[in-house]
């Protein structure tokens, strides 16, 4: 086991180091003065060249990488001249919203997907197989903004029955933190089931008719214990695979949905450095959100051999 | 009908409707989607007004999706929207199948080729779609064309992998054998032999790239990133919206169902065509 998290660990390094280079090159590839570009439009010829000195771009592109990269490693993101602040700093203060969005969506959605996955390969080809995979075609269709001013408007403007937008962190309490975060969760959930609702009756699908299955029934078991110890067990692999992947919708509909709710969280960091084209914040949260994205992946593979014990590495 | 053909019948359907509607849109457009008028800001849709035409004689004049806070007329808007949202669709998918079977190819034939290839498009794919998009059209100036680019670069390497895995399967097939022993050269090998039997998931593949483009287009448009605002495009009415979503709702709610509608029914052709064309490709996607 140990050498193998060693070798997957060795394989995600190419591809951070392409990560890394693409969103080098970012900087690089705008047409202009990178140094200009980071100083902002009120700077001084003298803080131009400050900046160039720091970033090193009198140097050869290798090198000014070896430089950038190597801040990196040491957590200077560098700073942000739109917000007047170290981006690491930046990128500390807005996690907690969306790790509780993220998390709550993680949660509503395991929780209602799977079940409806499992309903639907079930009862294969009827009326209730159809809704599910009905909605899980629309919820792939239907923009999250969308969904999300929907659900404004029901849930509470017409309903008032929860806060139209905003954020309350944790610490000030947790009843308006739950309900300031009800709605941006089930926003960003809709995708999230369809995907795996769809995976999961795929793969609960093709494990059904298996000879064990027959067999678990033909001893008398009921229907749920041979759904979840006999199924959903040998179907788990890729379910998880595509909840790991699914990770990246999921990141880019916080994006979104933290726009839509005015969440102070990372995504809506992206969106006002773009606006503000701040852009080694718009580095450090493309390299933050892509490293936890193959951290969680690197994860999800070496989940497999507790999954699934005839996965011997 | 099997389910298949239902599926491309209903959704080919819908996009063909709103490929008219775009075709159209000059005959179909009520006025100029670009037409500022301050004294009708805001109307509610079905709202009413009375212009007098060149002949001094008033005639009615209906804003079916009402206006929007600069008093433009939203049903014409949408109208053009389509526009918008069809040609980065298709451009995209086409650019995208191109240039991914392109490399797929070439790194599923040529070993040397393939470690250094698919590392570059793994690391691609690492960064989430929307948050590369958004970093690419930072770039430059926003339009069209960088719009397009920004959204085909995230894409591509889906489709490289898939080429390169149905490539990696093919050279193994007796036939690409029995080429190779009669001593066809590689790109013959390659054109004759591989990519004909490519091309069906290539085109479902394509499909749903190009569902995916126009929900991303949408999405940059909104964020006010994409397209100038300017331009009606359904993500930009929808921009134009979020500020008085509370009083005039309708905004958002037109363009987000012709949005939603057109994104579903390339997603139903899709998954029909997937259906139709190789029953084998339905796990790979």
């Amino acid at each position: 086991m140990l050498p193998y998290v060693g070798r997957r660990l060795i394989a995600t390094i190419p591809v951070m180091a392409v990560v890394a280079i693409v969103v080098f090159m970012l900087l690089r590839l705008t047409t202009g003065d990178p140094a200009a570009i980071i100083a902002g439009d009120n700077a001084t010829s003298q803080d131009v060249a400050a900046i160039r000195e720091r970033l090193g771009l009198d140097r050869p592109l290798v090198e000014q990488f070896v430089i950038w990269l190597g801040r990196l490693l040491r957590g200077d993101f560098g700073e942000s001249f739109f917000f007047k602040k170290q981006v690491s700093e930046l990128i500390l203060e807005r996690v907690e919203p969306t790790l509780a969005l993220a998390t709550c969506t993680i949660v509503l959605t395991v929780a209602l997907a799977i079940p409806l996955g499992i309903l639907a390969a079930w009862r294969r080809g009827t009326w209730l197989d159809r809704i599910v995979m009905g909605f899980s075609v629309l919820g792939f269709s239907v923009p999250v903004f969308v969904i999300g001013y929907l659900l404004i408007y029901l849930f509470a403007i017409e309903l008032a029955w929860l806060p139209v937008q905003g954020y309350q962190r944790l610490r000030d309490g947790l009843g308006g933190f739950v309900e300031r975060l009800i709605l941006p969760s089930v926003t960003l959930a809709v995708v999230f089931v369809a995907l795996i609702a769809r995976i999961t009756r795929a793969s609960v699908l093709e494990v059904l008719n298996a000879d064990y299955v027959r067999t678990a029934r033909a001893k008398g078991l009921s229907e749920l214990p041979v759904m979840v110890r006999h199924v959903l067990r040998n179907a788990a692999v890729p379910i998880v695979t595509v909840i790991g992947v699914g990770i990246a919708v999921l990141i880019g509909g916080v994006v979104v949905t933290e726009s839509v709710y005015s969440i102070p969280g990372l995504g809506r960091l992206t969106v006002d450095a773009v606006l503000a084209r701040d852009y080694p914040t718009v580095q450090a949260v493309i390299l933050v959100f892509s490293v936890v994205y193959v951290l969680i992946n690197l994860l999800v593979d070496l989940s497999y051999t507790f999954l699934d014990p005839r996965i011997r590495y | 009908m099997r389910r298949g053909n239902r599926s491309t019948v209903l959704g080919g359907t819908i996009f063909a409707v709103i490929v008219a509607i775009g075709l159209l849109a000059p005959l179909l457009a009520t006025s100029d989607p670009a037409q500022i008028d301050p004294t009708v800001r805001n109307k509610r849709p079905g709202a009413e007004r009375t212009v007098r035409g060149d002949d001094g004689r008033a005639r009615a004049f209906r804003f079916w999706m009402g206006t929007d806070t600069l008093g433009r007329d939203v049903y014409s808007r949408v109208v053009y929207g389509a526009r918008v949202s069809l040609v980065v669709g298709v451009t995209v998918a086409v650019v995208s199948a191109v240039a991914g079977l392109v490399i797929g190819l070439l790194a599923g034939y040529l070993r040397w080729l393939d470690g250094l290839v698919m590392r570059v498009m793994d690391g691609l794919m690492a960064i989430p779609s929307i948050l590369l998009a958004i970093g690419l059209v930072s770039l430059s100036r926003a339009g069209l064309r960088s719009v397009i680019l920004a959204i085909v670069i995230p894409e591509v390497p889906r489709v490289v992998r898939l080429v390169r895995s149905l490539v990696l399967s093919l050279r193994e097939e007796p036939y690409v054998e029995a080429a190779v022993a009669l001593g066809a050269r590689t790109p013959a090998l390659l054109v004759r032999h591989v990519l004909p039997n490519t091309l069906a998931p290539l085109v479902v593949q394509a499909t749903f790239v190009c569902a995916s483009a126009i929900l991303l287009e949408a999405i940059l448009s909104f964020l006010g990133v994409g397209i100038p605002p300017e331009t009606p495009t359904w993500g930009n009415i929808m921009a134009e919206g979020r500020a008085l979503f509370r009083v005039f709702p309708h905004n958002i709610l037109f363009p987000g169902i012709f949005l939603a509608s057109t994104v579903l029914a390339v997603n139903m052709l899709g998954d029909g065509l997937r259906d139709m064309l190789d029953p084998r490709i339905r796990k790979r996607i």
